[in-house]
């Protein structure tokens, strides 16, 4: 009886007498997911016009904000140093295009997810070489990222809001916007979309593989950056954060592998459920549980909706 | 370096012509010395038994594979061999054996694929969807829709074409190779797997492309029936070789044809 109260009761009582921890709580679940979206949505762009899923993207993230950083250590100003991390981003697209996918054309999915990897232990390697093992702190003073916090008062207490969150919830939005426009709307967005169904049907209305190759790295590149100065601003930049790729995981199996809208959905759902999970629940199992609950959300989805929630539902004629 | 455009090859000439290509794939001879023209506005066929090589022939034509023997001379230029792009941007368009489409995308989106290359507005413009790139988009989408108004798949336009029954996937597939304005269209069975029906609609609409848009065809087909009815001109193969070349009805009188589909022992 007692822990039936326990679980179904008590937390409720608590979101109930406390209003503003809750939305506390929620607020900050919502920004982790915005910062889970983002990395998904680097998985996303990767898969709809590859079908590879890019084990690397996690390490990219920590790549593209090492770079930025050591190039300000150099003594860069921010925003020239910010132009050419985007240079480097697109370097590596070039580099990734030429020396890993082009010689595996054709081969199955798994190869391409095998090379992926052995590109993420490269990247560790690359970076620690270049700008070195220890964890440096993001630029974001520098790069005019809002500091400190708004206090509402609401709800009978305060609810404290970071200010970086907020820039980061915009950056993600508009970012999601101008992606979900380009993929359903461009002459480009189509011939991706079209490389991802078909490589031969591509080719023959004159597709380049190879561009639309480049293209997608790119761009998942960019998505790196903005997630690596997020999240770099709100911790710092080290290796140690490539792991926030295997949250990505859950939230591509919720929202679906194959779409966008899915990936924001299922970001904020998952850092929402994680941070409410971990603050009402957490106690019973004497806390941690913010490390695996993610994924029990994300199995207890395949049973119900193994396409996931926005995921193409593809129907094979037989 | 453009290509010749359509106009200054004139009707009845030689559009597309291969000599001796040979292709194998480690030891087996998918094509030995295979030579024959496509002359501008025709319908040709390529016939043969299974195995003769008639896809593979498709696919040289159009780039896929390379031959390690022969040259291909598409408008006036000898090459080696053909690249997916150069076929592509010479004005090649083609259709595949099982059905070849982008299946997550809608039948409206697959014949705007078909445009790729007709477009040229940069990402840019495009992703601002305004001025020129705007524009360049409701052209486009026109001319896609006047395809769509041709094959009489107005009913599809908004369905994904992975749901579609498979007659009508393969009119989609000809709408998106219609899309690209070829100069050439390979048609890999263009009727295989369909009914009496649909049959008689897709020798409709290609005996349509080629009258309307006076589009030259190279076809191949096993039903002999529509051959006969729809081509100028056949070329036999037989094991990678060319075994007879004219009209449907010399072909047809040809003992070396018969024999081949016949399998006459000797």
């Amino acid at each position: 009886m007692d822990l039936l109260y326990k679980i179904f009761l008590d937390p409720f009582v608590q979101m109930g007498t406390a209003p503003d921890l809750l939305v506390q709580t929620l607020w900050e679940g919502l920004v982790g997911g915005v910062l889970y979206a983002l990395i998904a949505l680097g998985f996303v762009l990767i898969f709809k016009a590859s079908g590879v899923f890019n084990f690397a993207q996690g390490i990219m993230v920590v790549f593209a904000a090492l770079t930025l950083v050591g190039l300000h250590e150099l003594g860069i100003p921010a925003f020239l140093a910010l132009a050419l991390t985007v240079l480097v981003m697109l370097a590596l697209a070039f580099a990734v295009e030429r020396l890993v996918l082009r010689p595996l054309v054709n081969q199955p999915d798994i190869i391409l997810f095998m090379a992926t990897i052995g590109l993420t232990y490269f990247l560790i390697g690359f970076g620690e070489l270049t700008f070195g093992g220890n964890p440096k702190v993001m630029i974001a003073s520098e790069l005019y990222l809002p500091k400190g916090a708004i206090d509402l008062k609401i709800l009978g207490g305060f609810v404290s809001l970071q200010k970086i969150d907020i820039a980061a919830a915009i950056i993600a939005s508009i970012m999601v916007t101008g992606l979900g426009i380009f993929f359903q709307r461009t002459r480009i967005g189509r011939a991706l979309r079209a490389v991802a169904d078909s490589h031969k049907a591509a080719l023959s209305v004159g597709i380049s593989l190879e561009q639309i190759w480049v293209i997608v790295w790119f761009a998942a590149g960019i998505v790196a950056l903005a997630t690596g100065i997020m999240w770099g601003a709100r911790s710092d930049v080290s290796f140690g954060l490539q792991i926030i790729a295997l949250k990505a995981l859950p939230v591509l199996i919720l929202g679906g592998f194959t779409s966008i809208p899915g990936a924001i959905v299922g970001g904020m759902i998952i850092g929402v459920g994680e941070k409410i999970g971990e603050f009402y629940w957490g106690p019973l199992l004497g806390g941690g549980i913010e490390s695996w609950l993610a994924y029990v959300i994300a199995l207890g989805f395949l049973l119900v909706r193994p396409q996931g929630l926005f995921g193409e539902k593809i129907i094979e004629r037989i | 370096m453009r290509a010749p455009g359509p106009g200054e090859i004139k009707v009845g000439e030689v559009l597309l012509a291969v000599e001796d290509v040979s292709l194998a794939f480690g030891g087996v001879k998918a094509i030995a010395d295979v030579s024959f023209d496509i002359r501008k506005g025709e319908i040709r066929a390529i016939i043969g038994p299974n195995g003769a090589g008639k896809t593979s022939m498709l696919n040289v034509i159009n780039g896929f594979y390379q031959p390690q023997q022969g040259s291909i001379t598409f408008k006036g230029a000898t090459r080696d061999k053909m690249r997916p792009y150069e076929a592509a941007r010479g004005g090649i368009a083609r259709t595949f054996q099982n059905v070849a489409l982008f299946r997550g995308m809608t039948a409206l989106d697959n014949i705007m694929a078909g445009r790729t290359l007709k477009m040229h507005r940069n990402f840019f413009w495009q992703l601002l969807r305004f001025g020129p790139a705007m524009a360049e988009e409701i052209t486009h989408r026109r001319r896609a829709e006047e395809i769509i108004d041709f094959l009489e798949i107005n009913h599809i336009r908004r369905v994904q074409v992975g749901r579609l029954p498979y007659g009508l996937q393969k009119r989609v597939e000809l709408g998106r190779a219609l899309a690209m304005e070829p100069d050439l269209l390979l048609l890999d069975e263009p009727m295989a797997g369909m009914n009496l029906e649909e049959k008689e609609d897709m020798s409709r609409f290609i005996l349509d492309v080629n009258n309307h848009y006076g589009t030259t065809i190279a076809l191949i087909e096993h039903d002999m029936g529509v051959v006969m009815d729809l081509s100028d001109r056949v070329v036999v193969l037989d094991y990678g070789r060319k075994i007879a070349d004219g009209t449907p009805d010399a072909v047809k009188r040809d003992p070396a044809v018969i024999d081949a589909y016949l399998g006459v022992a000797h």
